[in-house]
């Protein structure tokens, strides 16, 4: 593969983003829609240390000067990442992007077309499908400190896909998409838009996958779901982008009356990595499982943000965010649960746990609770410790060498989230990513 | 319709009684540092108290720093917005000296603390009693076999001009003065409050006390504690807070610092009953060296903002930091409380247990800070948060923070929030107790457990209080 040098003109350069946008001339609600991100950007400071949504990041190493938008790989770089991406053998559908253009674009099985299923990729659903995506797209409010990045990737939209489930149809293989970065110092912008109308079920897969292992990058994904009454949604999304790549994340999920939600975000890759998830409960009967698993290793930084906001009660939501460090490794935990005045009866539970593996990682947790309603069942619990020295001494009375030993309890320690994932190919290549951190840490 | 009836019963059985402090006698002060802050009320009161010239320099100073710092409303609650620091009164005094016998305090003070109940309880079980009215103590007495032990109980302007070799290096160490904006403005204003020496192995058995209570409207209290225990040493200490109720808004910041030697017990109690216009943004902290103790045991009930996060510095090894916490929350207040454990040697450990209880509109904060950092090994904390939510619109919040790096080092933190159930209600009225006692009952059962760790009388006076409040209320 050759590397190319990132372009003189990057994201920051007005005149390249006002460029591209042209392009959208004949969609003017979309290029209004990249220029107001594009203003945003311009109008906010990056966070700084004393901004309470970033506490504990680090701050000051945040940096966005240096990336550019790449141009479209060539034919057999991009056959090459194609055949890389087939990682899910009963896909629905498969899209692949390469430096943020679109390679392969999904081809659905006829029944899912005839019952209306769309899975596009976003540049073409900007014009086939207007009337969806001004309903949907980017409606949801930023709420937990990543204004800058979101109005970026507002500014930069055009990669990512939709994918839009009508009232009732049921579809149970997963949609899988797998987002390439290529091109040393590509900007990124992943967009992925959900709608699950009423009674609807789907499965996504997102894979935020490099090329080479040490990359470097700047991603700025978002990811919104739109969950209606009685849908039943779950995503899997894996964040292994390479290892100097920075990586901000901004999921919002909305979920209706009676809707089934589950998520499960996976990290192992980038040098920092924020994500950003907000899940607003809207209908009572809602049940919402938010997961996290990571292993972070060497200088990295996972620095994930959770809100679970109960607007409406009679409601559910369980979050379970586990970290196991190695090296130097740093991991923020900060969630908080929301619960609105009328928001009686509602169950809302967050447990933090994270695994210190060498005695120079650092796990910080800030678990939160706002309730403003007294017919609730809340609580969070958070904890930060060591293999147990009791489990270590069985397994080595068994032979078993320290060294192995600890990787296998830390592994152990995994299984609980994996075992969320609920597809067994996929759950498959989330454990061989988590597992190979710890060979190379 | 039910519904209705049962939320305002629930009201009423939890109103908070604070009639036993609040009445108030007329104000004539020989010493008026006027209304507002400036250099000027700064030196007054420096020239007032006689002081040496650091101490006026360190007032200064502080000035200068509570004057610079911004609101920290960034993450506190905006109500901070409404404290006016240019219509309060810093130091008010009748010029008394504090006085060893109960005869010669002047007759309208002596009224105010008899009503308290002071010192009828120095009588019962108390080795020493201060009390102190607005700006200055007017009575204080400690029993003599202390004082031949060396035991030191006095104001800070004696302590710092009496015994500078003790208070001076310790004085402004523990809280420095720009900590933040109110230690900052403690420090520029500081009058009263009690500074202790306890020597080498000497263990006082029975509590030490301190009294506070402001008189005057508009008046603001910045007492200034220090407490050393020598190597070895054991104190308790146990402060108490009252204020009629006033028009206008009245603040109280203190500064509390304890410093625990090599081996020493600290612990310090307070119970806090405020009447419900009082900002009470307090800051209080403790060092503990090598396999000493510091224990603050604190329950907030009045106010109408507390801020307060009591601290322990785990500065040698083995030391022992613990926070136990009751904060009540009713209509139109906010009880923003924690704790902080700072670890900073190898095998310490701490403890924080904090319960709140949120009663009609009344919101109660849990804040916490835990830090373990990379260069120490086995280090444990433990922290317990419950809530519980009385009325329909009653709030709670918990923000804790923990920070975690090192070998064996591990953390644990659990939050709950619940309401006193439908049915233990239900099972304590069909034996025959009233909606309101069977609350009361659920309430004081809720905090029974920390409620036990407070000395005999403090710990009955506690649950008289929540009695109080939750009578006629419900659930």
């Amino acid at each position: 593969m050759n590397v190319v040098a990132p372009a003189p003109a990057g994201i920051l350069d007005a005149a390249r983003q006002s460029a591209e946008t042209a392009q959208f001339r004949a969609q003017d609600w979309f290029a209004i829609l990249r220029q107001q991100g594009w203003h945003t950007f311009q109008s906010l400071p990056l966070p700084h240390r004393d901004d309470d949504k970033w506490r504990f990041s680090d701050t000051r190493s945040l940096s966005l000067e240096g990336y550019a938008p790449a141009p479209a790989p060539t034919a057999p770089q991009a056959a090459d990442l194609i055949a890389r991406s087939r990682l899910i053998s009963d896909a629905a559908g498969l899209i692949v992007h390469v430096d943020g253009h679109c390679v392969l674009k999904p081809t659905l099985a006829p029944e899912l077309v005839a019952q209306g299923v769309v899975f596009a990729s976003l540049e073409d659903a900007v014009r086939t499908h207007p009337a969806l995506l001004q309903e949907h797209l980017l409606k949801h409010p930023i709420l937990l400190g990543g204004d800058k990045f979101a109005a970026l990737h507002r500014a930069w939209l055009r990669a990512g896909y939709v994918l839009h489930v009508p009232n009732g149809v049921e579809v149970k293989q997963p949609f899988v998409a797998v987002t390439w970065t290529l091109t040393e110092g590509v900007a990124v912008f992943p967009h992925a838009l959900i709608i699950a109308g009423e009674r609807a079920k789907a499965d996504v897969h997102d894979f935020h996958l490099a090329a080479r292992p040490d990359q470097r990058a700047l991603a700025i994904s978002a990811a919104d779901i739109h969950a209606g009454t009685g849908a039943q949604v779950h995503r899997l999304a894996v964040q292994a982008w390479g290892s100097a790549t920075q990586s901000f994340q901004v999921d919002n999920t909305c979920g209706g009356r009676d809707a089934l939600i589950s998520s499960v975000n996976a990290a192992v890759g980038a040098r920092r990595a924020r994500l950003e998830n907000t899940v607003r409960i809207d209908g009572p009967g809602a049940d919402v499982r938010l997961y996290g698993i990571s292993v972070a290793s060497g200088d990295q930084e996972f620095d994930q943000r959770t809100l679970q906001v109960h607007a409406a009660g009679q409601a559910k939501s369980d979050l379970l965010f586990k970290n196991a460090l190695l090296g130097k490794a740093r991991t923020i935990f900060s969630g908080l649960i929301k619960v609105a005045p009328d928001a009686q009866r509602t169950d809302a539970y967050q447990t933090n746990r994270n695994l210190l593996l060498s005695p120079e990682a650092e796990a910080d947790s800030l678990p939160g609770l706002e309730i403003e309603a007294n017919d609730v069942k809340c609580s969070h619990g958070a904890t930060t410790g060591q293999v147990s020295p009791e489990e270590l001494f069985y397994l080595r009375t068994r032979g078993i060498p320290l060294a192995v030993a600890q990787e296998l309890l830390a592994q152990g320690f995994l299984e609980e989230v994996l075992a969320k994932v609920g597809h067994a190919e996929a759950t498959e290549s989330v454990r061989g990513m988590l597992r190979g951190k710890f060979h190379h840490a | 319709m039910a519904e209705i009836d049962e939320s305002q019963a629930q009201r009423e059985a939890i109103e908070v009684d604070r009639s036993k402090g609040d009445f108030k006698y007329e104000e004539n002060y020989t010493f008026d540092a006027g209304v507002g802050l400036s250099a000027a009320t700064v030196d007054y009161i420096a020239k007032v108290k006689g002081e040496e010239e650091w101490i006026r320099e360190f007032r200064q100073k502080s000035l200068k720093i509570f004057q610079d710092m911004p609101m920290p409303t960034h993450w506190a609650t905006a109500d901070l917005e409404n404290i006016k620091f240019e219509d309060i009164r810093y130091y008010l005094s009748k010029g008394q000296k504090p006085v060893r016998t109960w005869e010669e305090v002047p007759d309208d003070v002596k009224k105010t603390f008899e009503r308290l109940g002071i010192p009828e309880s120095e009588r019962k079980f108390l080795a020493g009693v201060e009390a102190q009215f607005d700006s200055e103590a007017v009575y204080s007495r400690m029993k003599e076999e202390l004082e031949k032990l060396g035991v030191i109980f006095c104001g800070p302007t004696e302590g710092l001009r009496d015994h500078p070799e003790i208070f001076r290096k310790w004085f402004g160490k523990v809280i420095p003065i720009g900590d933040n904006k109110f230690s900052a403005l403690n420090s520029a204003v500081f009058s009263g409050g009690s500074f202790i020496y306890i020597p080498k192995g000497v263990k006082v058995a029975q509590p030490l006390q301190a009294y506070f209570r402001i008189n005057a409207e508009n008046f603001g209290q910045f007492e200034r504690t220090l407490i050393i225990a020598d190597e070895g040493s054991e104190v308790t200490y146990m402060e108490g807070c009252t204020a009629p109720k006033f028009e206008t808004a009245t603040l109280h910041s203190a500064v509390v610092e304890l410093v625990a030697l090599k081996g020493a017990k600290i612990q310090y109690i307070t119970v806090q009953n405020w009447s419900a216009n009082v900002f009470n943004l307090v800051t209080k902290r403790g060092v503990a060296e090598e396999d000493a103790e510091v224990r603050w045991i604190d329950c907030n009930i009045g106010s109408r903002l507390t801020m307060k996060y009591p601290g322990v510095v785990l500065r040698g090894k083995r030391a022992r930091g613990e926070v136990l916490s009751i904060a009540l929350a009713n209509d139109g207040q906010h009880q923003d409380t924690g704790a902080k454990m700072i670890h900073a040697a190898d095998d310490t450990t701490s403890n924080i247990i904090a319960k709140s209880i949120s009663v009609g509109q009344g919101r109660s904060t849990y804040r916490g800070l835990v830090h373990i950092p990379k260069t120490l090994s086995n280090c444990r904390n433990n922290t317990e948060c419950d809530a519980l939510l009385i009325n329909e619109h009653s709030r709670t919040d918990t923000y804790p923070a923990i920070s975690v790096r090192g070998r064996k080092n591990s953390v644990q933190h659990e939050a709950s929030v619940s309401k006193v159930s439908a049915e233990q209600i239900f099972y304590m009225m069909q034996r025959g107790l009233s909606e309101g006692e069977a609350m009361s009952l659920a309430v004081n059962g809720f905090v029974n457990d920390l409620v036990k760790e407070f000395p005999m009388e403090y710990s009955v006076e506690l649950k008289r209080l929540i009695e109080l409040q939750m009578e006629g209320s419900v659930g």
